[in-house]
């Protein structure tokens, strides 16, 4: 007994080393996963405070820059209204029942108050949470196009996956051929401007420029921007091409976003969850 | 004893300053600065060992709950302990180590406290981003990034020793 205590007082630091270490690893390892239960994060209420109160003093100095993005997407809503009143005026002559015209995804504008783009994995905070009807795994757009997809809910805020994060695919087609792949960020690409979009067929032609969009295989409804190709076939694969895109959003002005609410969510999960158990 | 008040305020300004400003800073996600290890670098050369590895898993902690990497941090600054144990017991004498409260630059000379921030600051970053990519298949950009963000961390942990630089008064 006594020389064991010897031995612990002889070694403790390599000893207290491992005991830290491992209790370090586990929670590591067991954060690791994409579906997290615990709240040590930013969606805590206690870290996202924090944030929030910084947040209000920036957002104070890009007033104007805030201000011109939201002139901007107005009269871009305004320039579709004609067609969404002039579509609504034949149907309402027509009278016919047409589930085209149900409102199928919802918006919910929420405020950035965290955000990282130089980190390997980033992630958003927003102000609004599971009060508000957040739930895990919902779209995330800015004025601009993507941003990414909720992680994590707490009752008044919520964490979002962003684009610029190792683990999200988004599928998205390209706007002319109606190609698509699934789009990703990392692996040796670590610029908050450009994405890769992979898996797209070698015989598509694809041109410099072109419009790279959400192909509503995903929780997106289709058609949302993403952005812009640059450059077509990267490493010369083989039967995929790898395409760079720069991305529409800026991420490192990004000051409020829309999480999409689907409206058929709920359904198209339960009929997919069918799948699965088969 | 009485400057315990001191070392609080140290931990939750460094906190403060890496999770609000320097978070935010990065050339092209190859250099990140983690200035908050300036906190374990230089406490007393007296801390028993197990205040220094609960605080080094504390201090690393915090800055993962803000970080969105629980653990990682955490991780990291554990292995910066031992490292931090072991160089000093290499090479700072037993008498130096009574007489001297603390291994900063003050205390201890530019030159010793350039090598021992170095290769600790080293190690911390090789561990951080190391597990941060959890897997050896692209180890290059790993090394480069380790190599690239120690320069930057030892450039902002001299100048903000230097900023409380003294004349040895020794």
């Amino acid at each position: 007994m006594r020389n064991l205590w010897i031995f612990i007082s002889k070694y403790n630091a390599i000893i207290l080393f491992f005991v830290f270490f491992f209790i370090s690893l586990g929670i590591l390892i067991n954060n690791n996963s994409y579906q997290r239960a615990s709240s040590w994060n930013s969606s805590n209420e206690l870290v996202a405070k924090q944030y929030q109160k910084i947040n209000e003093f920036k957002n104070y100095l890009r007033l104007r820059e805030i201000n011109d993005s939201l002139a901007t997407e107005n009269s871009r809503l305004h320039n579709l209204l004609p067609q969404l009143d002039s579509a609504s005026l034949s149907n309402q002559t027509k009278k016919i029942t047409d589930t085209v015209y149900r409102q199928q995804y919802r918006y919910l504008t929420a405020e950035v108050i965290n955000n990282s783009i130089n980190q390997k994995n980033n992630y958003l905070t927003i102000n609004k949470g599971s009060n508000d009807g957040i739930k895990q795994g919902m779209g995330v757009i800015g004025p601009n196009g993507v941003v990414g997809i909720v992680l994590n809910v707490s009752p008044k805020y919520a964490t979002i996956q962003s684009l610029l994060h190792n683990d999200t695919r988004i599928s998205a087609s390209l706007s002319t051929t109606k190609a698509f792949g699934s789009l990703v960020w990392g692996e040796g690409n670590f610029n908050s401007q450009f994405a890769i979009l992979q898996d797209v067929p070698n015989h598509i032609k694809v041109k410099k420029g072109e419009k790279v969009i959400t192909s509503g295989y995903s929780l997106f409804p289709a058609g949302i921007n993403i952005g812009r190709v640059v450059e077509t076939d990267l490493k010369g694969g083989n039967n995929f091409l790898n395409i760079k895109v720069i991305l529409s959003t800026n991420f490192a002005s990004l000051s409020y976003v829309y999480v999409i609410t689907d409206g058929g969510a709920r359904e198209k999960e339960q009929l997919e969850s069918l799948n699965k158990k088969e | 004893m009485e400057r315990i008040p001191i070392y609080i305020v140290r931990f939750i300004l460094l906190i403060f300053i890496q999770v609000f400003l320097l978070k935010n800073i990065g050339f092209y996600n190859l250099a990140t600065p983690f200035v908050y290890l300036l906190f374990i670098l230089i406490l007393p050369f007296k801390t028993p060992n197990w205040l220094l590895f609960t605080l080094s898993f504390l201090l690393g902690l915090s800055v993962d709950v803000f970080y969105d990497t629980l653990g990682l941090h955490a991780l990291a600054s554990t292995v910066l302990a031992l490292g931090r144990i072991s160089l000093i017991r290499i090479t700072v004498s037993a008498e130096d180590q009574d007489n001297e409260p603390e291994p900063s630059m003050n205390h201890m000379g530019f030159r010793w406290f350039l090598i021992y921030a170095f290769i600790l600051i080293l190690c911390h970053h090789l561990v951080l981003f190391t597990f941060e990519t959890f897997r050896l298949s692209d180890f290059g950009i790993t090394l480069l990034r380790t190599i690239l963000s120690s320069f930057f961390t030892l450039f902002l942990i001299l100048l903000s020793e230097l900023l409380f630089y003294r004349n040895k008064k020794r």
